[in-house]
């Protein structure tokens, strides 16, 4: 039920929106006081065939008709999002169409929002019809006033009232096609102010159930934290065979020349010297597999600095030209951080796999409440989620942190995605520590 | 690491073991070199490297070895920033391999600059990547991984096995090549082959 706004100056009651919204405006008001017309019609249908219901003919034709109402009350929902901005979250599908019609007559009986559709159609042209109407009536008032009536005066007669100006004269006639001039800027004027007035009752007549919300909600919440759950286990089996493999068979293959070397240190010197060599390079090796794991868990870095540094630090490290530019007020909470990073890291990645380009801008910004990454390069674009798993796996990663990517690659390019993090500064600049040891006397919250 | 330093003829002034005491300390002992390990409390992150940094702006060539348990090619262009050299930055493993720490310590010393060999294999990894090395031979190249790390010329010999000839030869080749001006102060082609390297 979020109420984002949108950009577009027809949306707010702060600036003075310019003549043109204004008529868009005018002109939207228009359609939907056409459009409350076969709101009315098909709501008056939908409760015919209600009626019908138990003559056995209604069981038939509801489907058709409730879908009918479902279908304009969906148009409603993605106007009121285009023109205003306002999201309006749409109600559980109707039931399916397969089955006897019957049965399915009875589904759509027991379904939420198949009467909150119908109340609103009977709702609909009383209340958004008439607002729409307002600004409507005072244009069309206005311009008769001041554009067909200075012409047709004569042949109105002599009782001809133009509001509360009794027109008979030419300097009446002149004095009422002010007043329509004005009339028709009131009209304007108010046609935005009518189209945000009417999203809000659409947003309050359509909106989804508070109940089905909060289904969506788990839904979600339990579908993020399975993949979470995936992950983790994932990983782990990563860090265990990483460590097996790794750090754990150079370890024992030390151990192993050690004992070599021990047993040939009286009678073969050299070859123990050889031995003990090798286990210097083998020890090492097992200290920088050990380093790497670590950094492919969490990079020291990002503990360190936050997640502005760790991203610079991952431009010096890519072949591309990366330039960072980092305008975060203090430090994210450490999964935040995490899912940034890695986002960010595999964006760049993809960049450099990809794109084709030199160049690869990031950008990090936190406002109200939320993380924001843009990473552009200056590839040839026609990049797209569904191909290939690095994207797919960014977007499942972010998930568990309600976090969105929304990608933008023209083919051409260039590709820019944007990824946001719902968040909350940790601890302000200068951030004293992240330490746990210290976090307790320098965390704000 | 104290008994290593001291037995290698270092007489080592102070020993701290926190930020603020490290740089009370250099900025009062005022130490040939100093060798810092990255991660110190009270935060346990970065307070050597800040503590570094803040004590070489006022004093910006005081010699400082750097140690971590990982190398960040971020710190390293940090520590660089400066570009007057007399700064280290190696891998704690280094320390393990008595000589050429000991090495790595008197160079610092000495006003030069030391970088740990990981650090440079990203940037030539990442140069190579780029085509910037594209023209050097496979010798060449090696001599460039080792002139990067911070190696004299008598390092570089007893490391590849050459003589001091092949040694001229090669980092004349490497300077003509890319294009880099020749120095024969040790320390300024440090920095300028890092300065390529970084492109």
């Amino acid at each position: 039920m979020a109420a984002g706004r949108g950009g577009a100056a027809e949306a707010g009651a702060g600036a003075v929106p310019t003549a043109r919204a204004q008529v868009r405006a005018l002109a939207r008001c228009q359609l939907l006081s056409l459009y409350s017309l076969a709101v009315s019609a098909v709501g008056a249908l939908v409760t015919v065939t209600l009626m019908l219901l138990p003559i056995g003919v209604g069981r038939l034709l509801l489907p058709g008709a409730a879908t009918a109402l479902r279908r304009l009350s969906d148009r409603y929902r993605s106007w009121t999002e285009r023109w205003t901005g306002t999201r309006i979250s749409p109600p559980e599908p109707l039931p399916p169409a397969e089955g006897p019609r019957g049965r399915r007559a009875v589904g759509i009986l027991g379904d939420d929002g198949f009467w909150r559709d119908l109340r609103w159609s009977w709702l609909e042209p009383w209340t958004g019809g008439l607002l729409a109407a307002v600004p409507l009536g005072l244009v069309e008032f206005g311009l008769f006033g001041a554009v067909v009536q200075p012409f047709v005066w004569p042949w109105l007669g002599p009782s001809n009232w133009y509001a509360f100006v009794l027109v008979d004269s030419t300097p009446s006639m002149l004095a009422a096609a002010v007043l329509g001039l004005l009339f028709t800027g009131a009209g304007l004027r108010l046609a935005p102010a009518a189209l945000e007035l009417h999203a809000r009752w659409s947003s309050r007549a359509l909106s989804a159930p508070y109940s089905t919300e909060l289904e969506r909600r788990i839904e979600h919440l339990t579908d993020t934290r399975a993949e979470a759950l995936d992950e983790r286990a994932d990983e782990l089996r990563r860090i265990e065979r990483d460590l097996h493999d790794g750090a754990q068979a150079r370890l024992v293959a030390v151990g192993m020349a050690l004992d070599e070397a021990t047993r040939l240190l009286d009678t073969d010197p050299g070859g123990a010297r050889a031995l003990l060599t090798e286990v210097r390079a083998g020890s090492a090796r097992a200290l920088q597999d050990l380093r790497d794991l670590v950094h492919g868990i969490h990079p020291p870095i990002l503990t360190d600095r936050g997640l502005g540094d760790a991203v610079r630090s991952l431009a010096l490290d890519s072949f591309l030209d990366v330039h960072v530019s980092a305008e975060l007020p203090g430090r994210l909470p450490v999964p935040v951080e995490t899912a940034g990073y890695f986002a960010v890291a595999e964006l760049l990645a993809n960049a450099a796999k990809h794109s084709g380009g030199r160049e690869v801008t990031v950008r990090l910004t936190h406002a109200d409440g939320t993380l924001r990454a843009v990473v552009e390069d200056d590839g040839h674009g026609g990049a797209r989620l569904d191909r290939g798993t690095g994207l797919r796996g960014v977007v499942r990663r972010l998930s568990t942190v309600d976090g969105t990517l929304a990608l933008h690659s023209p083919p051409g390019g260039p590709t820019t995605v944007t990824l946001e993090i719902p968040c909350e500064i940790r601890c302000e600049n200068p951030c004293a520590s992240s330490s746990p040891k210290t976090s307790s006397s320098s965390g704000t919250g | 690491m104290i008994r290593t330093l001291q037995e290698h003829g270092c007489e080592v002034v102070a020993a701290v073991d926190n930020g603020p005491a490290l740089l009370r300390a250099l900025r009062e002992q005022e130490p040939d070199v100093a060798v810092v390990d990255i991660r110190l409390p009270p935060s346990f992150t970065d307070e050597g490297l800040r503590a570094t940094l803040e004590a070489r702006r006022t004093r910006p060539a005081l010699p400082v070895l750097i140690l971590s348990q990982y190398v960040d090619q971020l710190y390293a262009q940090e520590l660089l920033a400066g570009g007057q050299g007399a700064i280290g930055y190696l891998l704690k493993d280094r320390v393990t391999h008595t000589a050429q720490f000991v090495d790595a310590v008197r160079t610092v010393a000495g006003g030069g600059t030391v970088m740990d060999p990981q650090v440079i294999a990203k940037l030539l990894a990442r140069s190579d990547a780029r085509g910037n090395t594209a023209e050097l031979t496979p010798r060449e190249h090696e001599v460039l991984r080792l002139m990067a790390e911070g190696r004299s010329n008598a390092a570089i010999m007893h490391t590849l096995h050459i003589g001091e000839s092949a040694v001229a030869k090669h980092t004349a080749s490497i300077f003509a090549k890319l294009r880099i001006e020749a120095s024969a102060d040790d320390n300024r082609r440090v920095l300028a082959v890092l300065a390529y390297l970084k492109r």
